[in-house]
């Protein structure tokens, strides 16, 4: 009963926090205190968390390895991109259309290669990932492999703010809800899933495009804000990157891959002069990660509410894969 | 006679490379009934109740649940017409709560589309409530409500092997199918057992298929009792009638040595 009460309190709180940020970076960019570098930066972290949201639904809820996020990205920058350019279409439609294009591509993809376990399935999608690239590549319209250049930067914060809670809000709704539970039973079981009634090749379809349509959309405000794509960087290094947020963050984790996706983006950030150093650094940490922690950061728990007070609580059974 | 029966199978085969898990096995069963089926192991009783649930195909034969067939039919959809069962190895959704576990068999009727969880319209609440309720209706039957925010990979053995059968029961099923319920259990908890699996029958006007290895459990509850051997039906009629039969004594001791 007094549950019932804190509800529309907590609401509202959780609202005004979010307004007040949002506020708040607003006021720092138009007053210049947030400098080009800090700006740049800001921009990367959003789009890694929509990343890394998006792929913890593929990999993280639904249990299926996928490697060929940046594949989705691709398509999402390009088609984004080449609308904005060449058909003088506004950024809003643009990115629609690259969250459509890249569902699309994901439901191509996903429909073939989901019948596909594990590794195959890993290798699989890492294929079509540098399919993706390597059409790309060839197609002289979009630039070859030069790619396109002179994109306007059209993302701006707001842009980037409603991108990134649009995202995590449809994840976490969708997760918290009987699809959801449908979508995690795949993972746990898909047998038993398959026996109690559910279409699992339905569910890990769904979770595919959804997860690709976001992609699609980090593709979008990629390319309106650098000014330039090229296929090169939406190579496989690109879905590795995005992938070890998601396992640094805890598979299944929706605001694990979030604080991952920050914290991946400040260290490379704040590494960028010593590119030697970095790649051994982040090596490291991953190691350091896997070993005393190697359910993610995370685990598969979420942050707030209920679980902030036992982050590192208590072991949670044998639960050890 | 034929028209009444619940499950029907006919000339079902089944093999796996050179060997024949299931050599023209035939069957039925009637609404309300409590069938046993039993045999040595590695007789083809999981591989029938595998057939019977479409987790595999069968390379013959017919399978025909209330009138229509269900040969070669997705396990969802075998679900969906209301043939339930529980595993001989229990294959619970581990890392997800005891609740979740019943709610996601529950899933098949869920009253609110995608659309409105994503955009947490009042339909979604009011659905998400209803599928609580119905869940928890069947964790109190099971007497696993107290439990319902533990992790399933926590529960005692026990009561894993019985929220199968709630998650099971939560598909509201016509036919349940039990694949070594008493497996692992001590004769009290087998007695106990016992009277649960009557009690669902009664209540839940179903017929239940069950195998199990527990002879006191077999002879117990089952009012008729398939016996199986090298994927054949060697015996079958009541159980007084299957306690004596020569063929199934020799199938379980080996012949006597004449």
């Amino acid at each position: 009963m007094q549950k019932r009460n804190i509800k529309p309190v907590r609401f509202l709180a959780e609202v005004g926090i979010l307004v007040a940020v949002f506020t708040v970076v607003q006021y720092l960019i138009t007053t210049g205190l947030l400098n080009q570098y800090y700006q740049i930066n800001l921009t990367s972290m959003c789009i890694n968390i929509i990343l890394a949201v998006s792929l913890n639904l593929i990999n993280g809820f639904t249990g299926q390895l996928s490697l060929g996020h940046a594949g989705f990205m691709a398509v999402g920058a390009y088609v984004s991109a080449v609308l904005t350019m060449n058909m003088g279409m506004p950024f809003l439609v643009s990115c629609l259309a690259a969250c459509l294009a890249a569902g699309l591509a994901g439901f191509l993809i996903g429909v073939p290669t989901l019948r596909l376990k594990g590794d195959y399935l890993a290798i699989a999608t890492l294929g079509f990932g540098e399919i993706i690239r390597v059409v790309l590549q060839n197609i002289e319209y979009v630039g070859g492999p030069a790619g396109i250049l002179g994109i306007p930067k059209l993302t701006t914060w707001p842009w980037l703010f409603g991108a990134t809670l649009v995202t995590i809000l449809v994840v976490v709704n969708l997760v918290n809800s009987s699809y959801g539970r449908a979508i995690v039973s795949v993972r746990e079981d898909e047998i038993a899933s398959e026996l109690m009634g559910i279409n699992t090749t339905r569910y890990k379809v769904l979770a595919f495009v959804v997860g690709a349509l976001f992609a699609g959309l980090a593709g979008a405000l990629y390319a309106h804000y650098f000014y330039v794509i090229k296929p090169e960087t939406f190579n496989f290094l690109k879905s590795f990157d995005i992938l070890v947020m998601v396992v640094l963050g805890g598979l299944g984790s929706t605001t694990g891959a979030v604080i991952a996706a920050i914290f991946i983006t400040v260290l490379t950030a704040v590494l960028q002069s010593f590119p030697a150093v970095r790649m051994m650094l982040y090596a490291l940490i991953l190691i350091i990660v896997m070993i005393y922690r190697p359910q993610g950061l995370m685990g598969n728990r979420e942050l707030g509410r209920k679980t902030l007070g036992r982050l590192w609580g208590e072991k949670r059974g044998p639960a050890e894969h | 006679m034929k028209n009444v029966a619940l499950l029907n199978i006919e000339n079902l085969h089944k093999s796996f490379g050179g060997l024949s898990a299931v050599l023209d096995f035939n069957f039925h069963l009637e609404p309300q009934e409590l069938v046993g089926l039993i045999g040595p192991n590695g007789a083809g009783k999981t591989t029938v109740f595998n057939l019977i649930t479409g987790v595999y195909r069968p390379d013959q034969g017919s399978i025909v649940f209330d009138e229509s067939p269900i040969t070669g039919l997705h396990p969802y959809d075998i679900c969906k017409k209301g043939i339930a069962r529980t595993f001989q190895n229990i294959r619970l959704f581990k890392d997800l709560t005891v609740l979740d576990n019943v709610r996601i068999a529950l899933h098949k009727d869920v009253p609110y589309r995608m659309s409105t969880a994503i955009f947490r319209l009042p339909a979604f609440f009011r659905g998400e409530k209803e599928i609580t309720r119905a869940a928890m209706q069947y964790l109190e039957i099971f007497h696993l409500d107290s439990k319902c925010d533990e992790l399933a990979c926590n529960l005692p053995y026990g009561e894993q092997r019985r929220l199968e059968i709630a998650r099971a029961m939560a598909t509201h099923p016509r036919l349940l199918i039990l694949d070594e319920p008493a497996a692992g259990m001590n004769p009290i908890e087998t007695r106990e057992l016992m009277g649960l699996i009557r009690g669902i029958r009664d209540e839940f006007d179903l017929s239940i298929l069950l195998i199990e290895h527990d002879m006191s459990l077999v002879m117990g509850v089952c009012e008729r009792i398939y016996v199986l051997d090298y994927g054949q039906v060697i015996a079958e009629g009541l159980p007084e009638e299957i306690r004596n039969n020569k063929r199934v004594i020799e199938a379980y001791l080996g012949e006597e040595v004449g």
